[in-house]
């Protein structure tokens, strides 16, 4: 479980996180809503020490992050940013840069390192792409490639930035259908959405914020039928009862 | 099973490249100590080398010509190619090299400074040098940092440095005209000037510098995937970026003290093997050295003969090969782009 605390986080001397508290329970999909602009990525990238936390606190499983080396804070916390180089090397090659944590110098890899290789590349379907080269494969391959990196990190935690941004319908599907499996393996999962619908059926737990604060936590049902969901969003969520569960559209 | 397979054939494919590239070295710098002006025969070689230095006439051809500048070949060749490899590695730029970010030209101008002051020592103009390579460097990284420059910028903003630099260069010259360094060979690039003396302290610190470069390959291709996932994946980018940077300026600084202002080696050499063993560090950084020293081999002992009995500075020639394979890369990646 993750607990954060009145996070504060600062970039440029210009505050953005004005003490965000939430708490993202242990082996669940929670994901995080908001407009542009509200603190969203930042959240996650305070988590991951790439802008610095300027006051609060955030525990996973009890562990003081702040009491993490780098390195160790890797081996906790894997991350899958929004924007992400395609570098000129093989998936395989990229997918053996999750085990960097692991790595001391020389970085010589053991044997262990690559199982843990192939079954990442197996859990996402992506068995006989090792070879492959990143700029020949599709961006959604591209998506679960770095999915397969961050599962070879083998963390506890994996926070996800937008992973179904530019990717079409049937690989936006396939990536929440990861982040299902990997709750199912007992990982817990904090993604960023802009979906309603798609929080609807994949989240858990959701947490809506606007304006670099936290409003309301609980089920997806209630932050997407709720007053300050509106308010932040200025749309009007609608909700039909299907065979298949309840389905959200928005109204402006 | 299939993927372990395919793998082992790829390690085996690229163990078989960079020997095809050791191979490539030896037979160029055989060729380059065996021909010239006076030709030695392989066999006049090998005893000219058990025989030692001063025995004969071959020997001292041998011992104080000709392995001196095979040896500043494959040295400053290695240096500069390992040296491009890293900075186009580090800046995510495949256009970047030591001589277009300007690195040459800090180097350049601190051996101009060296040599205007009077301060010949070989370990002195190395490590000027170097701190003048470094300068250069952190100078456009800053700048570019600092104006959130894109790729292409960095590149320019290395030509306005190299520019800048170059110019000061020249004023020293013109104003100190007995400094050695106004000989052309310092400033378009050779061999016909090296010595034991200059490049004992060069080659120690190039070798050194290559090594720490081979047990560092990992971290650089950690590194081109771009900050924040190196971050994330436990690594400080921050240091390690400024630390490959300084072993790459370290590597051109050194080589740019012996044999001038050689152009282009930093940018051809990477490209070409990359194209041959692809992009993965540990690959691509040893192939580099070995390529590069067998490059500039090559390329001075052409610069000798094309021309013979005149000599052509090697710089030159590197120059003449260098600029349209620089314009080469500028259409291919607007092509791409497109």
């Amino acid at each position: 479980m993750i607990t954060i605390t009145d996070l504060h986080a600062a970039y440029d001397g210009e505050e953005i996180l004005h003490g965000v508290s939430a708490v993202f329970p242990k082996g669940k999909i929670s994901v995080i809503l908001g407009p542009n602009g509200c603190g969203k990525s930042t959240t996650l990238k305070t988590l991951m020490r790439l802008i610095p936390m300027t006051g609060g606190t955030v525990t996973v499983d009890g562990r003081d992050l702040n009491e993490l080396s780098q390195q160790e804070l890797a081996r906790v916390l894997a991350y899958l940013p929004q924007g992400r180089n395609i570098p000129d090397i093989t998936v395989k090659r990229l997918v053996m840069h999750g085990r960097f944590p692991y790595l001391s110098y020389p970085r010589h890899y053991r044997p262990e390192d690559y199982e843990i290789v192939a079954q990442a590349l197996e859990w996402v379907g992506l068995t006989d792409f090792g070879p492959k080269r990143m700029e020949n494969i599709s961006g959604g391959q591209r998506q679960k490639v770095y999915l397969a990196m961050a599962l070879a990190q083998d963390t506890p935690v994996i926070l996800m930035d937008e992973p179904t941004t530019y990717l079409d319908i049937k690989n936006q599907f396939e990536m929440l259908d990861c982040a299902r499996m990997l709750t199912d393996m007992g990982k817990t999962v904090v993604m960023i959405l802009h979906d309603f619908e798609a929080a609807l059926h994949y989240a858990d737990h959701v947490v809506l914020m606007n304006d670099g604060k936290d409003l309301i936590a609980g089920d997806a049902r209630t932050v997407l039928s709720s007053e300050e969901l509106r308010g932040a969003f200025h749309v009007t969520p609608c909700f039909i009862e299907a065979e298949d569960g309840p389905h959200c559209y928005v109204r402006p | 099973m299939k993927t372990s397979s395919t793998s082992s054939t790829e390690n085996n494919k690229s163990a078989l490249l960079i020997i095809a590239a050791g191979v490539f070295l030896v037979v160029a710098a055989v060729a380059n100590i065996c021909l010239g002006a006076s030709g030695l025969s392989l066999g006049t070689l090998w005893s000219a080398l058990i025989a030692g230095p001063g025995t004969s006439a071959a020997a001292r051809i041998l011992w104080y010509v000709r392995l001196p500048r095979t040896a500043a070949c494959i040295l400053a060749g290695s240096g500069l190619a390992v040296s491009g490899a890293v900075i186009q590695k580090v800046l995510s730029n495949h256009l970047a090299s030591p001589g277009i970010i300007g690195v040459n030209a800090g180097a350049g101008l601190a051996v101009a400074i060296c040599s205007a002051m009077g301060l010949f020592t070989a370990w002195i103009i190395a490590g000027a040098s170097f701190a003048g390579a470094m300068g250069a460097t952190f100078l456009v990284v800053l700048a570019s940092r600092k104006s959130n420059a894109s790729r292409t910028t960095v590149v320019l903003g290395g030509v306005a440095v190299t520019a800048c630099l170059n110019a000061i260069t020249e004023a020293i010259i013109t104003m100190v005209p007995d400094a050695a360094l106004s000989s052309v060979d310092f400033r378009v690039g050779g061999f016909s000037a090296v010595n034991h003396a200059r490049l004992l302290p060069a080659a120690i610190l190039i070798l050194a510098a290559i090594a720490a470069v081979c047990t560092l390959t990992n971290e650089l291709d950690v590194l081109s995937l771009g900050d924040e996932t190196a971050r994330a994946l436990g690594m400080k980018a921050a240091f390690v970026r400024n630390g490959m940077l300084t072993l790459a300026a370290l590597l051109a600084g050194v080589s740019v003290s012996f044999a001038g202002l050689l152009s282009f080696v930093g940018l051809i050499v990477p490209h070409i093997a990359r194209l041959i063993v692809g992009n993965e560090s540990g690959k691509l950084i040893p192939f580099c050295a070995l390529l590069g020293g067998g490059y500039v081999a090559v390329c001075d002992l052409a610069a000798r003969m094309i021309f013979a009995p005149y000599e052509l500075p090697t710089g030159i020639l590197l120059s003449f090969l260098g600029g349209p394979f620089f314009i080469w890369l500028l259409i291919k990646k607007k092509d791409k782009q497109k």
